[in-house]
């Protein structure tokens, strides 16, 4: 498929057939009630699932619909469950593990990316590890430096693991089944943000949106901007401004799935639009941006008219204090001004 | 009272006003985050002061405090004076953190606390380690080490127990047994809910107290700290209390338990049960009323000093990250220099 027929089809995708409006809690929570009603092998864990609601209300009312087999809380024992859902994968169980922030998820790094990632080639590919991992990352409400954190690429960077993060409630809702119908283990990285926005949601439990494929929520010929989950929202919300106060045209590629990743969308894009500005709620050192710089300047050397720019996090580890938080995320300011810069209308960074 | 009897009375009023001034804190610091003065998670210890209160009592001053995020209650109680703990959870420079750590995170080095952290039984480990720096460096101290009772089923609970009997360290591991881990009761997550029970596998002492008896939790505390001090035994001691509020503020409380159990721990509120203790043993009403007085106008004062503090400058923002000195190392990543980055703020303070 060309990059264009490949864009062409994400956007098709988000929109085949009927849909209704809901956030993006609440899709995530569709998907799960489908996935749960479609295969018996589906169960849900984690803390807080069941009686609770959910952290962050995702699961809310599960627990009495499915009861508390297949809606199990567990104690507070990250290494452990997630560990467990590990095990029960291998025996062909589809466990859809949600961990209640992605910093916590930091104590099972052992479990995901010394067992769970390996299973497939280590072991010759004789035993397969179907496992979900549902975590939401971000920052944004003082919850400071231990719980603020979004190390998306720690994990994208893991030979043996899918990484997805879906930006909006169709993604979600479709990323996630298409996670719990994988035969990988694949982390699904939710945003603690992201959780109220609203959006048209295809209700055909059939549809998924596949692993791998980027979209183009909004095109343009000035710029491109490579995001994925809250900071495409950031990102649209930038394309938005500018095009205003600027009259310049930005394409957004929201990557969707960052392992495996699409180059090829990104690449087609920044062909169009010759300048590229990569934004991501985590700390850029050897983050998922500096993973798309590197791509881009092989994939597109003789197209790009200005240096691959990258936005992130501050690379601190999280002030509590308001003024010093929002000086430190990649907000809508930071976002406009590198992208002024790469366009040649601001300030060299 | 014991305490009143057989030490002077003054040292039970004191005790008195630590806990009235702790209730009031909490009651205050919730109006304020309901007024976003107040951000990120804010967990109260409304209920738990005489556990609060009683073992920070029984610390020697050189003695070392760590706790989780659940740290208001804790600090109060070891002196972090009222204002500095405001401001650090107002996000102000002149809190206790330098407005960089919030509620979860206060601390004061000073004083031997060495802070509220963030993730369930991550500070286990390292009340490990001070105690092993403690004994390192010869110093006949002690470390207590707070958590609540669903942090006994991490790994690092394990771990740290272990490691702690191995190497006969200094640290008495105190649980407080409030009954919830969030929104789930402790028999629901703990397969031995008898979390005292558990030192056993590590022959190690471990004991339950009423952790709203400050008697017996002054008792029990000043007994294990000081075997932890003369014999380096370490030691698990299980309080068992309440938590009046939710989890956090932004947590009803009342999905997962009922009022009547609430109102039911409310009417034996461990502050009343010292009021009264008191009052047996000859303190006036009028003493302890001007004790409650005073620590309004202290609160009040402690919110008046946040409103008026200024926030941390921007251009701090990466202040005490790294070492003094360190700014060399990160000369060549930093805005500004050939190959820096927009997007790496390296000179907002780093190493100062
Ligand atoms: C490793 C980890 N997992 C999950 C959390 C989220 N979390 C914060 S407090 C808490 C409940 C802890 O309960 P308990 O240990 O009983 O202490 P309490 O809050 O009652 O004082 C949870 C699950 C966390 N901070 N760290």
């Amino acid at each position: 498929m060309t990059p264009a027929a490949v864009a062409e089809a994400a956007e098709a995708g988000a929109d085949a057939g009927d849909v209704a409006v809901a956030n993006y809690r609440e899709a995530l929570r569709m998907a799960l009630r489908e996935e749960l009603t479609r295969d018996e092998r589906v169960f849900v864990m984690g803390e807080e699932v069941g009686v609770f609601d959910g952290a962050y209300k995702v699961t809310a009312g599960l627990l009495d619909e499915f009861g508390a087999d297949r809606i199990r809380d567990t104690p507070i024992s990250e290494e452990g469950f997630v560990g467990a859902g590990v095990g029960a994968a291998m025996l062909g169980e589809r466990p859809v593990v949600e961990v209640m922030t992605l910093n916590f998820l930091i104590v099972a790094m052992d479990q995901v990316v010394n067992h769970a990632a390996k299973i497939g080639a280590m072991f010759g590919g004789e035993v397969r590890c179907p496992l979900v991992i549902r975590t939401p990352n971000g920052a944004g409400n003082q919850l400071t430096a231990q719980h603020s954190q979004s190390m998306d690429g720690w994990f994208a960077g893991t030979p043996g693991l899918k990484v997805v993060a879906p930006a909006n409630p169709a993604d979600a809702k479709g990323l996630l089944k298409a996670a719990i119908r994988d035969d990988d283990p694949v982390l699904v990285i939710e945003n603690l943000r992201a959780y109220t926005l609203k959006g048209e949601v295809p209700t055909d439990p059939e549809h998924v949106v596949e692993i791998g494929r980027a979209a183009i929520p909004r095109s343009g010929s000035d710029l491109t901007i490579v995001s994925h989950g809250y900071a495409t929202t950031r990102a649209l919300a930038v394309a938005d401004r500018l095009a205003e106060s600027h009259e310049v045209e930005i394409e957004v590629v929201d990557l969707r799935s960052l392992r495996p990743l699409d180059v090829e969308t990104v690449a087609a894009s920044v062909v169009r639009t010759h300048r590229v500005l990569c934004v991501e709620e985590g700390w850029p050192s050897y983050g998922v941006t500096a993973e798309l710089a590197a791509r881009i300047q092989r994939a597109c050397f003789d197209d790009l008219d200005a240096p691959v720019e990258r936005v992130g996090m501050a690379e601190v580890p999280l002030p509590y204090a308001k003024n010093l938080e929002t000086a430190a995320l990649p907000n809508e300011d930071r976002v406009a001004a590198a992208a002024l810069a790469t366009l040649g209308l601001g300030p060299a960074a | 009272m014991q305490v009143l009897q057989e030490e002077r009375a003054a040292v039970g009023i004191d005790l008195y006003r630590q806990m009235v001034l702790i209730r009031e804190f909490e009651t205050e610091a919730e109006s304020q985050y309901k007024a976003a003065h107040i951000g990120g998670y804010c967990h109260l210890s409304s209920g738990q002061e005489a556990t609060n209160v009683g073992t920070v009592h029984a610390l020697e001053a050189d003695d070392l405090l760590v706790t989780g995020y659940r740290c208001h209650g804790f600090a109060l109680a070891r002196g972090v004076p009222a204002r500095a703990a405001m401001a650090e959870l107002f996000g102000r420079e002149g809190g206790c953190a330098n407005g960089r750590g919030g509620s979860m995170h206060l601390l004061d080095v000073e004083r031997g606390f060495y802070g509220g952290w963030g993730i369930v039984a991550g500070q286990l480990p390292i009340a490990t380690g001070l105690a092993l720096g403690l004994v390192r460096q010869d110093r006949p101290q002690a470390v207590l080490c707070e958590l609540g009772e669903g942090a006994v089923n991490m790994g690092a609970w394990h771990e740290s127990l272990n490691l702690a009997a191995v190497w006969r360290l200094p640290v008495v591991f105190l649980v407080v047994n409030n009954g919830y881990g969030m929104g789930t009761a402790v028999d629901r997550a703990s397969a031995e809910p008898d979390v005292f029970r558990r030192a056993e596998s590590y022959r190690m002492p471990g004991e339950r107290v009423d952790g709203d008896d400050l008697d017996a939790v002054i008792e029990a505390s000043e007994r294990l700290l000081s075997a932890a001090r003369q014999d380096r035994q370490p030691a698990v001691l299980e309080a068992v209390t309440y938590r009046f509020r939710g989890h956090s503020v932004a947590d009803a409380g009342l999905a997962y338990r009922t009022r009547e159990e609430i109102a039911e721990r409310e009417a034996r509120d461990p502050i009343s049960r010292v009021r009264e203790q008191l009052i047996a043993a000859g303190a006036s009403e009028e003493e302890l009323d001007a004790v409650v007085a005073e620590v309004e106008a202290e609160v009040a004062d402690a919110v008046a000093y946040a409103e008026a503090d200024a926030e941390p400058p921007v251009a701090e923002l990466a202040a005490g990250m790294h070492a003094a000195g360190s700014d060399a190392q990160f000369e060549r990543m930093r805005p500004g220099s050939p190959f820096g980055e927009r997007e790496l703020i390296f000179d907002a303070g780093l190493g100062r």
